[in-house]
Formats: C-alpha cells, structure tokens, sequence
C-alpha cells in the first residue's frame, strides 16, 4: 500500500508541474492572438483614445512577462484574479458553469457507463451474432457522427416532432431536480451516444481477448454457465484497460462538450471559455484550462490507482 | 356583401385580433372581399388595434449575448445588453415605431434659435427600480459618463461636440455644443446613454444594474439569461407583460427550434437561409423590415487607383446588386445607391435615379482614367456579415465583365476591426443602424472623421454637413442631404451594395403593433415594452 501512497504523490507532483507548464502556453498563446482585450471590449466602436482609457484602467501597459507573473504569483496563494473585461471575481464566475458542466457530465456518465459496460458484456457473450454485429454497426455510427450533428437529430425527432423533451437547455433559478433532468435531457443523451461506443468495444475487446486463457477454459470444463464464466471470470481480470477507457471518456465528458453546450444553450463551462477566448480575458482562459487539465490528469490518475486495486497482482507485489 | 365573403372578413378580422396580420394585409383583403376603404379602416380600428392584453412573461431568445457583458453603457456591445438596456433603464428619447422621435425620460426639448443650446424637461414621474425618483442630475451624470478624457466609453466620439451639460433645477437639463445640431435628440436615443442613477461624486451607479425601465432586473446571468419584471411606476404606456425574460441564444439552430417548439416567444434574427422554410409554420410570425443598417465598401479615396473619380464610379458601376441581394441577403435587402442614407431615415431624397449594373459604361470610365486591365485586391472577413466573402466573390464574378480583376482577400475574422478596416484600401464592413443621415455622415464622411472610412475629402460635401447640421427648417435639410447624396453618389468612396433587413420573429399569440421601429431588431429593441399576448 506504501508503494501505491508514494506513486500517487510522485504522480500529483508531475501533474503540478504538467500546470505550470501548462500556464505558461496558454498565457502566451492568448497574447498571440491578434487584437487586444481592449479592441475586443470596444469593437468597431474603438477610438485611439478610449482604446489608451481602457488599456491603462486594464493594467495592459505592463510588458506580459510581468502580468504572467503577477497572475502565477496570486494563483500560487489560491487567488485566481479578476476577469478583466468585466472585474468579476475568476471563481464566481467559473463555480457555477463548472457544477453545471460537472452535472451534465455526471447525468451522462451515470447513464453511459453502467449501459456502455453492460453492452459490452452481453456483446462480448453473444459475439459475431447478428446482435453483436448490429450493436457494433450502431455505436461506431454514432462515435463517427459529430455531436452536433446528433443533438439536431435527437432535436428534430425527440423536441420539434415528438416534443417529448425540451429543444434548449436554459437553466431558470428555482428548478426542480425534476424539471433539471428534463432539461437537460437531450444533451446527456447526445453525450451518451458519443462516448458509449468507445467504452463498450473496450470491455468487449478486453473480455473476448481473457476468453482463450486456460483459467476460463478451466472454468468452462468444470461447468459455469457462459455468463458466469463471463461476469466472474473474465471481467475481474479485464477491468484495468476498461477503466483506463472510462477516464478517457469521463475526462472527455467535462472538457470536450463545448458543441453540445452551444446546440443545447447550455451555460457550462465550454460556453465560459469561448467567450473568454474572443475577448482575450486571460485569467478566465488560464483558469478553464486549469481546470480541464486537472480534469485529465486526476482522472488518468484515477484510472491508474483503480487498475491496480482491481488487479491482486499489482496490489501485492512480489 | 356576399356570403363567402362575409366568412372572408369574419377570418381577417380573427386574424387581426390575433395580431397575425398587417394592416396593410388586412386593407388589402377587405377591399378585395368588397369592402369600402372607409368601412376597412373602421373595422380595423374597432376589432384589431388596442386591443393590447396585459399579462404573460414574454421569453425572449436573443442572439449575440456574452459572458463578459457588464452593465456599464459605456462599453455595451452585444445586442443581448443592447435590448437588456432598452428593456430595464430609460433614454431621454425613443424611436417611435413610425420612425418619429418620441419622448422617454424627457417630456419635451427645445432648441436656441442656432440649435447650439438644448433644453430637456424631464418628466416628473420617473423613478428608479430602487424607488429613487429620477432627476436632471441623473441625467448630467449618466451624460458624462460618456465625456473627459479617463472616459472609456465607445460613445465618447457621439458626444464630442458637446462643451458643457448642466441641470437647472431637478427636471431641467441645458446641453451646449461647439455649434450647431438639429439632431441632438435624436442622438439621445443612442444606446449607451441609457440613464444610470447618479452617485453624489457625479459618476454614476451602473454596476448594480438599476435603472428606471419599464422591467426591472430580478435575476440574471450575463451571456445566459435574465429573469425581469413589471416596473409598476414606469413612466411611458405599455409594458403589457408581467414578466420578461431574456435569453442568450447564440446558435442559429437553436434560436429557431427555439422558437419551432415554443421555448420561447420571439427572437431577435432568423437566418435568411432558412426563413422561407419558417413561413410554411402557421404558428409563427416573421417581420421583414427595412433599416438603415448597410453593407459598405470604402476605397480609399487617396491611394491608388482609387483617387480617380472615374475608377470609383467604374467600380460602383461593375456591381449586380440585384443579383448579390437576391444569393446573398435572400431578398431581405434594400438596394443601395452609393450614398449613405437610408429610406429607413428621415429626409431620405426618393428622386435620386437607382445606380444599375453597366460593365460597358464602367469599361468606358476605366478606358478615359487610363487605368483598363483595372487589378484591386478587396478585404472581407466572414464576421463582417454572413456571407461577407461570398459576396465579394460573387461581385469578383460581375466586374470581370467590366474587365476589372477584382482579387478577394480573406482576412482573419478576429481583429477584423483593427487591422483591416481604416487600414486596407478597400475593404467589406458592415454598418449598424444610425437615427438621422447627420449622425451617419458625421460618423464615417466627414472629412476629419475618426472613421472617414474612405478618406474622401469633398469640400462641398462638407460645407452642407455643417449647414445641414444647425438647420431646423425641415424642407431646406432635406434639399441639402439630397445634394450631399448626389456628390456622395457620384464623387465618394463608397460603394454600397445594399441596406439589410431586419428579419425577426414571434409566436403567432404575440401581438404587435402595426408600426415597428426599424432602429434595431424586434421592434427598436422595444419589444418587451411594446408587444402584449393576444392569448
């Protein structure tokens, strides 16, 4: 167990240095990007002088490597700055798009994975029958599709047809949980059927390549019912590549839903840093991407401690 | 009257009260259902107009909303807090929906003799959301934050001829400008000088979000949504619904299905591309209205080749623009003559003849410049309008005919404003809607202009700026701004392909006025105040 302590930690001071790193790009990236935060706030409307007023009350005036290091040297002592553009504090801002992306995810990942492992299961058990191949046929189809391209689809059949679900995803104060799911059905399900197919042809792959082992031969000639040889067998020993997947795809569900978000009106996290990112609000930028990168490296992390706690070998070396 | 057509009338004037029919539709099926003019009109009246409802919250899907909006009308940039601000604060005038000028917060104004002094009275009965009453001092404030040189405020430019603005008891407010403005009110009703209350150093409170609009803010998200309602002492008629609320919608996809489903009641822009398709659904209403926004395309009058009038000329003449408002704007556009004034503006000159498309006579103008095998190369970005670079490719296409080479630049769409425009010798650029031809020429002819956009320099031209400007005999403006047309016509830099449309739409259960102000979208971003539910 003592190994597995000093691997998170090592592990948790590389994805430190992953961040700083990290910063420093984006930092730069944004500076690259042509115009200022002054010509965006202002737009055609901008003049030499009210362009001079804003940059001086914006604190622009200063070469960058200092304004990077202003915002490193608050950052390291938790305070993530004020947005530029509109001097609101970075955390007020981003807390509510986050939980809201950190809900859609969830209400996603609560639906795929259970469904996504399951098929992969009752795939994997009743493999190169006609089911098998139409599952297969079905998930690669909508990997493949864009995922704006699925939310029109799930629009034009489950909300302007049907109106079974709400088109747009606008959250009001005061909703229940109730009238929350509802909501926001469609994108959880527009998300489900991105990440479903990746997740499912892992835990099949994985179960199917145990099946020639000489243990669930064993298993077999002493009689288990196929599902079991399955279930009890195979999957333990499977387990590790599957969750690698599945962190993949969690991680995916947080920062890759910007176009999901924009199709449904959505206000996460996506959304935040777009608009960010036309206005050049840096410490808003620098923060979501904090925040996605963390996203990735805790739950590659994740992954990583699960594969070994599932596996008895890696838990109790030799 | 026969029978059928008694049934006719009985539907027309179903529809009416529904408010999903014109007047001008509905005078034109009742007079061919055998009515009278006179009959028409009264029938009209009785069954159709004022029969605003009170009651509803009206949601209201906007497009261009972002979450770096502020309340501070210095800096309102998005159309989400453009029409936020015409719905919770107040303007010291409004566009009336027949395009007329109207009073907000000032019940009258009056000019000196040399239209170099004007006088508002504001009107005693406003008041703030927070209970406050409304005062010239307000008034003062929420004007200046606009002026001195730490302002940053985009309408600093507007207000530039302006020397002193003073309150003279609580509901009195004297502006003195450098010289003369006959349209000083009219730029009141600029977006950003919407009236904040003043804080006792004379800045003024605009983070709070308070205002003295018919809605107040109850709830809020910039670039999401926000919740607001009734201000049960607003000043003005109207203010039929309860409550309001506005929501970003910056998808166009979502807007419209949006609007398909009934999530929301009405929208601020519906894509051309696909607005034949929305007319088919009986349950919702477009508005197609002509403004005073335009597509332009200054040549730097100054730089080569286009310091040759006849260059110019050739290439205003090498342009189809019927063609280009027919594949690019969808019909949804009237035709441009190359002088900045709109039919959507007062003193519009409707005798000037239409410039048409005419390669050979271009050819001929290039042939006495010198200047045949013409090469330019024109800037566009797609953020300038939809379609912006399709329509320089297509105008490409027409000035082949005319022998010119017309090379079509695509520039980045980020800092499209500050690299390209005023820079580049002849660029796309799209303009929004300004109240009066003064404020239009001020802003983008006038020789000394900030955004002279193609630096012409016309000395007749602006000798009647400056005439036209303090002159408040209404007959003599209108013959100046028909000259200035002329020479802007035929002398300028600019080409203009077309003024743009305002294409929006609502549910078939809202009701709206017959008249809808063409300043900006959903009737002069007044909606809110303006339209009620019919059921």
């Amino acid at each position: 167990m003592g190994d597995l302590l000093g691997l998170v930690a090592k592990r948790l001071g590389f994805g430190l240095l992953t961040l700083l790193v990290i910063s420093v790009i984006i930092f730069f990236m944004v500076e690259l990007l042509p115009g200022d935060i002054a010509q965006a706030v202002l737009g055609q409307g901008a003049t030499e002088e009210n362009l001079a007023a804003l940059r001086e009350q914006m604190g622009l005036n200063k070469p960058a490597v200092v304004r990077y290091f202003e915002w490193l040297g608050n950052a390291l002592t938790g305070d993530f700055g004020t947005s530029i553009v509109t001097g609101e504090r970075v955390s007020t801002i981003i807390t509510e798009r986050f939980i809201n992306t950190l809900f859609l995810a969830a209400y996603a990942a609560v639906i795929a994975v259970p469904f996504a492992v399951t098929l992969g299961i009752v795939v994997a058990l009743l493999r190169n029958t006609l089911f098998d191949r139409v599952v297969n046929v079905l998930t690669l189809t909508s990997i493949s599709s864009p995922e704006f391209f699925l939310g029109y689809i799930l629009i034009l059949y489950l909300a302007v047809k049907t109106g079974m679900f709400p088109a747009i995803s606008s959250l009001r104060p005061g909703m229940t949980f109730w009238e929350l799911l509802d909501r926001t059905f469609l994108p959880a399900l527009t998300l489900v059927l991105v990440v479903t197919a990746h997740m499912m042809r892992m835990t099949r792959a994985a179960i199917i390549n145990l099946l020639a082992s000489p243990y669930i031969e064993m298993a077999r000639l002493k009689g288990a019912p196929p599902w079991k040889v399955i279930v009890r067998h195979a999957l333990p020993n499977a387990w590790a590549p599957i969750i690698n997947v599945i962190a993949l795809n969690l991680a995916y569900l947080i920062t890759g839903v910007v176009l999901v978000e924009v199709v449904f009106v959505y206000p996460g996290i996506g959304q935040a840093l777009v608009d960010a990112v036309s206005k050049r609000d840096f410490p808003i930028v620098q923060s979501c991407c904090l925040i996605f990168a963390a996203t990735f490296i805790l739950l590659n992390l994740a992954a990583d401690v699960a594969a070994i706690l599932t596996n008895p070998r890696l838990r109790h070396p030799k | 009257m026969t029978k059928k057509n008694q049934e006719l009338m009985n539907r027309l004037a179903e529809a009416a009260r529904a408010g999903s029919i014109s007047r001008r539709s509905f005078m034109h099926y009742s007079l061919a259902a055998g009515m009278t003019a006179t009959a028409a009109t009264g029938l009209w009246t009785t069954k159709a107009a004022a029969q605003a409802k009170r009651g509803g919250t009206f949601r209201w899907g906007i497009h261009d909303g972002n979450t770096s909006d502020t309340h501070d009308p210095g800096t309102y940039l998005t159309r989400v807090m453009i029409f936020l601000a015409h719905t919770h604060r107040s303007y010291l005038t409004m566009i009336n929906g027949d395009g007329s000028l109207g009073p907000d917060l000032a019940d009258s104004w009056e000019a000196s003799v040399d239209a170099s002094e004007w006088t508002f009275t504001i009107t005693s009965n406003a008041s703030f959301h927070s209970g406050r009453p409304v005062t010239a001092h307000d008034v003062v404030a929420s004007l200046n934050h606009h002026r001195g040189d730490a302002t940053t405020s985009a309408a600093k430019a507007l207000l530039s001829d302006v020397t002193d603005i003073k309150a003279d008891g609580d509901h009195t407010v004297v502006v003195t400008l450098t010289g003369g403005n006959a349209d000083f009110p009219w730029l009141m009703t600029d977006y950003h000088l919407a009236i904040c209350p003043a804080n006792d150093d004379g800045t003024i409170d605009w983070k709070s979000g308070d205002g003295s609009g018919p809605y107040k803010i109850d709830a809020g998200e910039f670039g999401v949504q926000f919740s607001l309602s009734r201000h049960d002492g607003w000043h003005r008629e109207g203010a039929y619904f309860d409550k309001v609320e506005i929501i970003t919608l910056n998808d166009p996809n979502a807007r419209q299905t949006a609007l398909v489903t009934g999530d929301v009641d009405a929208v601020s822009l519906v894509e051309l591309k696909t607005m034949a398709l929305l007319q088919r659904d009986p349950n919702i209403v477009i508005h197609n209205i002509p403004s005073a926004g335009a597509i332009t395309m200054p040549m730097h009058c100054d730089t080569a080749p286009f310091d040759n009038p006849d260059v110019r000329n050739a290439l205003k003449l090498a342009m189809n623009r019927d063609e280009i408002i027919e594949k690019i704007a969808f019909g949804a556009a009237t035709k441009g003559n190359d002088f900045h004034h709109s039919p959507a503006q007062p003193y519009w000159p409707d005798d000037i003849p239409q410039r048409e498309y005419d390669p050979d006579q271009a050819k001929s103008l290039l042939k006495k410049a010198g200047a045949e095998g013409l090469s330019v190369s024109l800037s566009t970005a797609d953020s300038v309008y939809a379609g912006a670079v399709d329509m320089a490719v297509l105008y490409a296409e027409h000035a082949k005919a005319a022998g010119i080479d017309v090379k079509v630049v695509r520039e980045p769409n980020d800092g499209y404003y500050s690299d390209v425009w005023l820079v580049k010798p002849f660029t796309l650029v799209s303009w929004g809607a300004r109240p009066t031809p003064d404020v239009m020429y001020t802003l983008a002819y006038k020789d000394n202009a900030a955004w002279n956009e193609s630096r012409w320099q016309n000395e007749r031209f602006n000798e009647l700026l400056l005439q036209a400007k303090a002159e408040l005999d209404d007959s003599l403006r209108a013959e100046m701004y028909r000259e200035m047309a002329l020479l802007a016509r035929d002398d300028g830099g600019t080409i203009i392909p077309f003024f743009n449309n305002f294409v929006y739409a609502n549910r078939a259960n809202v009701g709206t006025p017959e008249n809808l102000a063409a300043s900006w979208e959903n009737d002069g971003a007044r909606a809110a105040s303006r339209w009620w539910f019919t059921s």
